[in-house]
C-alpha cells in the first residue's frame, strides 16, 4: 500500500508525553489528521484494530548495531530495520563499529541507501577516529553534511584523554554530539564478565565497576573543560548513574542511556558459560541493576537504547571468552520495560521514544506527541498480552538473546512508518 | 551421575561415594594383572585443547585398566583459531561414536558448553581457573590415605588461589568433607572476592604453617611476573615459598602435597620435595584409581564390579 492511504487505528488509548486519553487516531497523507474519541471509517480507509492497546509516537533506538557492512551474516540493515519495527521502533541509530568503519562519507552513503525502502527509518552515527582506532579524528564536518549528528567509536572508548578533549572541541564547535563508550582498557583488558563474587567464584576473568566509572569521571572532566555535550553510552554501574546524576546537578550538558539486559539480568547468569550472556559492558550486581532502575525512575538516565547487537550462532558457539560481547535487543525491549519498570506508560514514552529522540535531533519526526499534523510515526502495544521469546523467531538474522523461553508481557500489535503500517498484528508488511 | 562438570555441582555423599569407589580400583591397581573388563565395548575420548601430559597419562592408564577402547582429539593452541566452533568439534567426535569426552581447555566453561551439546557423558579435566574436579577427588583420596579423613583437619592452600582451577576444586572437595581450609596468598594472587568462598584468608604463611595438618602448594607461574602480579619469583619463594626453615613450623605429622609439575626452588624448596612428607607421588599414583572411578561410575553398568575388584 502506498503511504497516501488513509488508516484509522480504532479503539485505542494513546500515550504519549502530555498523558493518556482514549481516542482514535486518523492519519492520512503520512501525518495524523485528527485524534478523537469514536471516529468512524471513511470509505476505503484502512482500519487498524487498538483495542485494549497504547498508541504511542514509535520508538527511538540510539545504540542498533546493524553490522552492515561487512557482518551481513549475523544481520543486515534491511533485517534489523525489521526487527526494530516489530519491536515498535521507527528510528535507529546505527553504530559505526562495521567492517569497514562507519567514518567516511562512501560508507555514510552505503549505510543510508541501504537504509531506504526498510522497515524502520534508518539513521547512521559515525566514529569520532578513523577506523575507531582512536589516534585521527574522523572529517566531523563533512559527515555532518550528509546528515550525521552524532559521532562514537562504540565497541570502544576513546582512550587518549588528549585527542578526546580536542573531539570534544570540535564536535561542539560543529553543534555535534559525541558519545562514549565508557571502558577503560588498560584496566578492563582481558576480561569478560563483570569482577565480584561470580567472577571468582566461576574462574572467568574479570573487569571491574571501575574500568566503566573511570571513563565516565574522565569525560565528566571534560565535559566541564570543554562545554561540550557528551552522550555516556550503556551506562551499566551504581558509580556511573551516581556520577552522571551529580554531573546533570552541576549543570553540565551530558546525557545516558541504559540498556534493558542492565535493567533485567545480573552476572549471576555468566555461571552457566553461556556465551548468550556475554555482553560489553558486562551484566553487573543486584545492586547495579537497582541502581539503574532508579535511576531511568528518576530522570538521571536519560533514556533506554537497546545496544541490539547480533552475532550469528556459531560466533557464540565459542568458549565464553573467545565468544564476541552483544546481545539482541530491538524486539525485547519494550516488553522487558512494560514487565521490569514500574513506570507509568506516559513515563516509558519518555524513555524509549520522546528523550532519545531529542538526545538524536530527530523530535520533528520521531518521539513526539501524538496529535494532528505530525508526522504518523507510531506503535500500538498490547501492554497484556504475554509471549514467550524464541531466538529463533525473531527477525533478526541472529539469535543470541539472553531471554530465550522467558515469558514477557507486552506486545507491539502494529507499527506506522510515516502512515504506512510496516507491522500489521505483529507481523511486518515489508 | 551423568557429567562429572565440577566439585561445587557434587555433595559430600557424591564424593564420598567416588572415593569409595577408588578403593575398590587402587586394590585392582596393585594385582600382577592390573586390568578389569569394566568397560569393555565403551570408548573414551580426549578433547584437550591445551598441553597436559600428567593428566592426559593418567586418564589414558585409567580407561586402559578398565578395558574401554581411546580416541584421543588433540588441539594445538594455534589450529583451534582455524574457524570450527567449539560445538561442530564437541559433535564431529560424539559422532564418532563415544561414550565419554574428557575435556582439557584453558577457557573456564568449556566442558559445561559440551555437555549441553552432546549426549555422551563429559568429564572436566581442567577448564581455565574454573575446576580439576579429578585433581581434588585425587587430593582427598590422598589425604584420606594418610590421615584417616577430611573431617575436622585443617588444610593450608598456599599460592596463585586466584588463577588456579585446583584451588577451586579444593577448596569445594576439603570443605564439603568437613576439613578446614585457610588460603594463603600474596594479596594479588587473591580472587577479587572470596564472598562465598567457605575459607579463612592468610598473608603470612609462617603464621599459618604451626597450626595445619596438610599444606598444600600450588604451582606458580613464571607469566604471572610479567603481568606485575608479584614483583619477583625470588620475593615470592622467601615470602610463600615452603623452604626447608619453614617445614621445621609444620607438626611432624602433617604433609605436603603439589598438584605438579613442581618448580622446585620456586614455591618448594628441592630437599622439601624429597621429605617423606611430601606425598606428590602418592597424588600421582591415586590419580589413576581416582580417575578409573569416574569413569566407571559414569559408565559402568554397575554388574561388572562385583565383588571382584
Amino acid at each position: 500500500m502506498s503511504a497516501r492511504q488513509r488508516v484509522l487505528i480504532r479503539g485505542g488509548r494513546v500515550v504519549d508525553g502530555s498523558g493518556e486519553r482514549v481516542a482514535d487516531v486518523a492519519i492520512s497523507d503520512g501525518r495524523i489528521a485528527a485524534v478523537e474519541p469514536n471516529l468512524e471509517p471513511k470509505s476505503g480507509d484502512r482500519v487498524l484494530d487498538a483495542a485494549g492497546c497504547l498508541v504511542m509516537p514509535g520508538l527511538v533506538d540510539i545504540h542498533t548495531h546493524l553490522r552492515q557492512p561487512g557482518k551481513e551474516e549475523a544481520e543486515t540493515i534491511e533485517t534489523g530495520a525489521r526487527a526494530a519495527a516489530l519491536g515498535g521502533y521507527t528510528c535507529v541509530l546505527a553504530m559505526p563499529n562495521t567492517t569497514p568503519a562507519i567514518d567516511s562519507a562512501g560508507v555514510v552513503r552505503e549505510v543510508l541507501e541501504l537504509g531506504q525502502g526498510t522497515c524502520c527509518d534508518v539513521r547512521t552515527s559515525a566514529a569520532i577516529t578513523m577506523g575507531r582506532a582512536g589516534e585521527q579524528l574522523t572529517p566531523m564536518a563533512e559527515l555532518a553534511e550528509l546528515g550525521v549528528r552524532f559521532f562514537t567509536d562504540d565497541g570502544n572508548g576513546v582512550q587518549d584523554v588528549r585527542l578526546m578533549r580536542r573531539a570534544m572541541e570540535y564536535a561542539n564547535g560543529l553543534g555535534l554530539t559525541l558519545a562514549q563508550h565508557c571502558e577503560d582498557e588498560a584496566l578492563s583488558a582481558g576480561g569478560h564478565m563483570n569482577e565480584g563474587e561470580v567472577s571468582a567464584r566461576i574462574g572467568i576473568p574479570g573487569v571491574p565497576a571501575e574500568a566503566e566509572e573511570l571513563m565516565v569521571m574522565r569525560d565528566i572532566a571534560l565535559a566541564r573543560l570543554t562545554g561540550a555535550r557528551v552522550h555516556f553510552q550503556h551506562l551499566s554501574t551504581q558509580g556511573s548513574v551516581a556520577m552522571v546524576r551529580a554531573a546533570k546537578g552541576g549543570g553540565l550538558h551530558v546525557t545516558c542511556e541504559a540498556t534493558p539486559h542492565h535493567f533485567t539480568l545480573t552476572d549471576e547468569r555468566c555461571a552457566s558459560f553461556d556465551p548468550v550472556f556475554k555482553v560489553n559492558p558486562p551484566l553487573r550486581t543486584e545492586a547495579d541493576v537497582a541502581a539503574v532502575r532508579a535511576g531511568l525512575a528518576d530522570g538521571s538516565i536519560d533514556c533506554i537504547a537497546t545496544d541490539h547487537a547480533p552475532h550469528a550462532p556459531e560466533a557464540k558457539e565459542q568458549p565464553f571468552d573467545e565468544a564476541p560481547p552483544g546481545m539482541l535487543g530491538l524486539q525485547t525491549a519494550l516488553a522487558l520495560a512494560l514487565t521490569h519498570l514500574a513506570l507509568a506508560p506516559a513515563d516509558l514514552v519518555g524513555l524509549l521514544a520522546a528523550r532519545p529522540a531529542a538526545i538524536l535531533g530527530v523530535e520533528d519526526i520521531h518521539g513526539g506527541p501524538v496529535e494532528s499534523g505530525r508526522p504518523a510515526n507510531l506503535c500500538v502495544v498490547d501492554p497484556a498480552a504475554t509471549w514467550v521469546v524464541s531466538g529463533t523467531k525473531l527477525a533478526s538474522r541472529s539469535r543470541n538473546t539472553p531471554y530465550e523461553g522467558m515469558k514477557l508481557t507486552g506486545q507491539v500489535r502494529h507499527t506506522l512508518l510515516w502512515g504506512e503500517p510496516v507491522v500489521v498484528d505483529a507481523e511486518a508488511q515489508r | 551421575m551423568k557429567h562429572l562438570l565440577g566439585v561445587a555441582d557434587l555433595s559430600a555423599a557424591e564424593i564420598d561415594h567416588l572415593l569409595g569407589l577408588t578403593d575398590h580400583f587402587v586394590e585392582v591397581t596393585r594385582r600382577r594383572m592390573p586390568k578389569v573388563p569394566a568397560l569393555q565395548g565403551r570408548t573414551v575420548s580426549w578433547l584437550f585443547y591445551e598441553d597436559s601430559t600428567r593428566t592426559r597419562l593418567s586418564f589414558e592408564q585409567a580407561a586402559k585398566r578398565l578395558s574401554a577402547d581411546t580416541l584421543s582429539f588433540t588441539v594445538s593452541s594455534s589450529s583451534v583459531r582455524k574457524g570450527e566452533s567449539l560445538r561442530d568439534t564437541a559433535l564431529t567426535i560424539e559422532a564418532m561414536g563415544v561414550d565419554a569426552i574428557v575435556v582439557r581447555h584453558r577457557s573456564a566453561g568449556v566442558p559445561a558448553q559440551v555437555a549441553r551439546w552432546v549426549s555422551a557423558s563429559v568429564i572436566n579435566a581442567g577448564d581455565g581457573w574454573h575446576e580439576h574436579p579429578t585433581q581434588a577427588l585425587l587430593d582427598c583420596y590422598t589425604i584420606r590415605e594418610h590421615l584417616g579423613s577430611l573431617d575436622g583437619h585443617r588444610i593450608a592452600i598456599v599460592g596463585d588461589i586466584a588463577h588456579s582451577r585446583v584451588a577451586r576444586s579444593d577448596v569445594w572437595a576439603f570443605t564439603k568433607l568437613g576439613a578446614e581450609v585457610t588460603v594463603v596468598a600474596p594479596p594479588t594472587l587473591l580472587p577479587p572476592s572470596l564472598a562465598g568462598w567457605p575459607v579463612r584468608v592468610e598473608v603470612d604463611l609462617d603464621r599459618v604453617l604451626p597450626d595445619v595438618d596438610v599444606v598444600y602448594l600450588l604451582r606458580m607461574q613464571q607469566e604471572r611476573m610479567t603481568e606485575a602480579l608479584i614483583p619477583s619469583l625470588r620475593e615470592y619463594t622467601a615470602r610463600w615459598g615452603l623452604t626447608r626453615r619453614r617445614v621445621e613450623l609444620l607438626d611432624e605429622k602433617a604433609i605436603v602435597m603439589h598438584p605438579g609439575p613442581m618448580n622446585r626452588g620456586v614455591e618448594i624448596a628441592a630437599d622439601v620435595a624429597d621429605l617423606s612428607r611430601a606425598v606428590v607421588i602418592d597424588q600421582v599414583r591415586n590419580g589413576v584409581a581416582v580417575r578409573m572411578a569416574v569413569l566407571y561410575d559414569l559408565l559402568g553398568s554397575g554388574s561388572d564390579l562385583g565383588g571382584r575388584p
